[in-house]
């Protein structure tokens, strides 16, 4: 299918079954049960999974397949940002010419940059990105204020030119982006007994958009240059006695993971178009880095489940807090209840970082494979498993 | 004229003379050996014919142009392959990718961006590769990851990726080290297939005189990084320098 193998092509299909019906899968608990604050399935949260899978998705292009680490890759998320909200500004609010430039804007940054950096290569090379990527946040926080709005960051006002298309809506406010017409904000409501499910436009515009970026990473992993990059990954010295010039390639790799970064940044101010400094701050860029690995660098799928469960923890583990505990706990009798509280509270709400950071560790330490390592260990004892009872069942046969 | 004019060339490190007035020359279509004791400098000449060495003084022309400040990917491409002294193959990938990174080069040249073929679907490519896996008998073992091979086995997919890319001048630094003996002589038969096919040259390292003596045209005998005699094989067997070089002892 699509020029793709049997196993890579069930595995596009697999994604995207999963990401249609992520609103139902993502909200299995009943609205306004205890356990429905783990509901994941609202629009904000779901098109945060798309936009920053795209964001690891094209992060691992890089360090997954060469090796490079980048600890700048959040500037061409925020170039991408800033490029999109100035296209609503100027052109219309239609998301394709904002998503347009943002990759192209993404593209010439991550030329420049990733010409210079890759001159280096190992912690030089992760400095000199960070290096670039702080620069470029300090110009986008203060130097550059006409352009970035400075602290407050980039929004839209009445005022805009806006030339395409009107610069306010007919009631009078500012329009909000949209597809020829379709409103990313738009939503449908879906009730079944006391479950709710929302289907959002701007969500399901990222999917198609993120199984779009998913299927040419595909592409690349099993092209020759992907080929190549691995080749770069595991010994350069061999590949320049080959005949083959690494530069090119790790910067071709540069261009297209700074390109997937400012493609997410264009969906980010696509569904609420404002742009901010702080993307591109360097928490930001770490923050990619996590999911790669977390997930399974070089791996297809595993930057895409280190997105999730990274978004998920972040968003979810900090909205609990010792209130809901108590209420979770009250069973238990008083004096165990709040030892047990205790316990636990550090790692919630504001402590979410200090749950992730001990998962990172583990998942680092006994799965150097990211979660995908842990679902092939999985998939293999179970295999393991049935293939012994299968072969138990065969033999006396034979 | 040979295909290989190695003139006057110097290398210090510090204080050490690693080469000192080195003149070597090749013809084409032969099979040169440079022995030598150890830290005789050999590795360096070569490092010196493929880029990864600049020398003080002297040159080193391939083919009638100067190898001297281009990059090892630019000499590689003129039609100069390296096995080297430890092996230096792509040990994160399976044998057979190891094998389709040559053949690309070679094909496409230093640097070509082609993101949405698939490596798979080109089958003259895999059959190019597998070919050459199956001339040095290593087809079995396609699809094993490379850096789990022995060493020896390392070596011979590393030569196959050499000869893969039919390179005018192949440069082998001791090629049979830490081979076993049957293997070592499967390493000889390769080599002296190739070389009856009458199209490449090579420059061989070595310290097993079995191996030497079963395949050299000539031979140059290379002692504190200069050249002492160079001569046939048989020449070369009982010459006095050779002995007192090699052996240590006092002629
Ligand atoms: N990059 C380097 N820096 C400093 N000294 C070097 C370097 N490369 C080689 N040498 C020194 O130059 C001398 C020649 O080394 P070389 O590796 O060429 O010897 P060789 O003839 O290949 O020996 P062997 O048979 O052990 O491989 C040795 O004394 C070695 O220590
Ligand atoms: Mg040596």
């Amino acid at each position: 299918m699509f020029g793709l193998e049997k196993k890579d092509a069930s595995l596009l299909i697999l994604v995207a079954v999963l990401t249609i019906f992520a609103p139902f899968i993502l909200n299995p608990f009943p609205d306004g049960s205890a356990l429905a604050q783990f509901n994941a399935g609202y629009p904000d949260l779901m098109q945060r999974f798309v936009i920053f899978g795209i964001f690891a998705i094209g992060f691992n292009i890089l360090f997954g397949l060469t090796g490079y680490l980048s600890f700048g890759h959040a500037a061409f998320l925020g170039i991408g940002s800033y490029a999109a909200v100035w296209m609503f500004k100027l052109l219309s609010m239609n998301v394709i010419p904002a998503i347009i430039l943002a990759v192209i804007m993404s593209g010439l940054f991550a030329l420049l940059i990733g010409y210079i950096s890759l001159r280096r290569s190992g912690i030089y090379f992760s400095i000199l990105t960070l290096a670039f990527a702080q620069m470029m946040f300090a110009l986008a926080y203060s130097v550059l204020t006409p352009i970035t709005g400075g602290e407050t960051g980039l929004q839209l006002a009445l005022d805009d030119p806006r030339i395409l298309s009107m610069a306010s809506s007919t009631d009078g406010n500012i329009p909000v982006p949209s597809l020829f017409g379709m409103e990313m904000r738009d939503s449908t409501q879906l009730t079944v007994g006391a479950w709710k499910f929302t289907f959002n436009v701007g969500y399901y515009f990222c999917s198609v958009i993120m199984l779009v970026a998913f299927y040419i990473a595909i592409r690349i992993f099993r092209s020759p240059f992907g080929l190549m990059l691995r080749a770069v990954k595991s010994n350069q010295q061999r590949l320049n006695y080959t005949g083959l010039n690494p530069r090119p390639y790790t910067l071709a790799a540069f261009v297209i993971s700074g390109m997937y970064a400012g493609l997410a940044g264009a969906l980010m101010a696509s569904m609420d178009p404002l742009a901010g400094a702080e993307r591109m701050f360097w928490t930001a860029s770490g923050e990619v880095v996590l999911m790669t690995i977390l997930g399974g660098a070089g791996t297809l799928i595993g930057p895409v489940l280190g997105a999730g469960a990274i978004k998920y923890m972040e968003n979810i583990l900090s909205k609990i807090n010792g209130d809901i505990l108590h209420t979770w706990f009250a069973f238990l009798p008083d004096g165990l209840e709040d030892f047990i509280v205790t316990i636990i509270y550090p790692f919630i709400g504001k402590g979410w970082h200090l749950t992730l950071g001990i998962i990172f560790m583990l998942v680092v330490i006994f799965l150097p494979g990211g979660l995908v390592e842990g679902g092939q260990r999985i998939m293999q004892k179970l295999r393991g498993k049935s293939a012994d009872t299968d072969s138990a069942k065969t033999e006396p046969a034979e | 004229m040979g295909i290989l004019e190695v003139k006057d060339v110097n290398k210090r490190f510090g204080g050490l003379q690693a080469l000192g007035d080195v003149n070597l020359s090749v013809q084409e279509n032969t099979v040169h050996a440079i022995i030598g004791p150890n830290g005789a400098g050999k590795s360096t000449l070569l490092n010196c014919l493929v880029g990864k060495l600049i020398p003080d003084t002297g040159s080193v022309m391939f083919d009638g142009q100067s190898v001297l400040g281009r990059t090892p990917f630019e000499i590689n491409q003129m039609g100069i392959s390296r096995v080297f002294q430890t092996p230096e193959i792509f040990g994160d990938l399976t044998v057979m990718e190891n094998m389709i990174i040559p053949v690309l080069a070679r094909r496409d040249g230093s640097f070509k961006l082609r993101a949405i073929e698939d490596v798979r679907d080109e089958k003259d490519l895999i059959q190019e590769a597998e070919a050459m896996l199956d001339e040095v008998n290593m087809l079995d073992k396609r699809n094993m990851h490379s850096a789990s091979m022995s060493r020896g086995d390392k070596r011979r997919l590393e030569m196959a990726m050499c000869l893969v890319q039919k390179p005018k001048l192949l440069l082998l630094d001791e090629p049979t080290a830490g081979m076993a003996r049957a293997d070592t002589n499967n390493t000889i038969d390769l080599l002296k297939t190739i070389k009856a096919r009458g199209d490449i040259t090579m420059c061989i390292i070595e310290h097993d005189m079995h191996v030497v003596f079963s395949l050299a045209d000539r031979i140059t005998v290379l002692a504190q990084g200069t050249p002492l005699v160079e001569d046939t094989p048989e020449n070369i067997k009982g010459h006095p320098k050779v002995k007192e070089a090699y052996l240590g002892e006092a002629a």
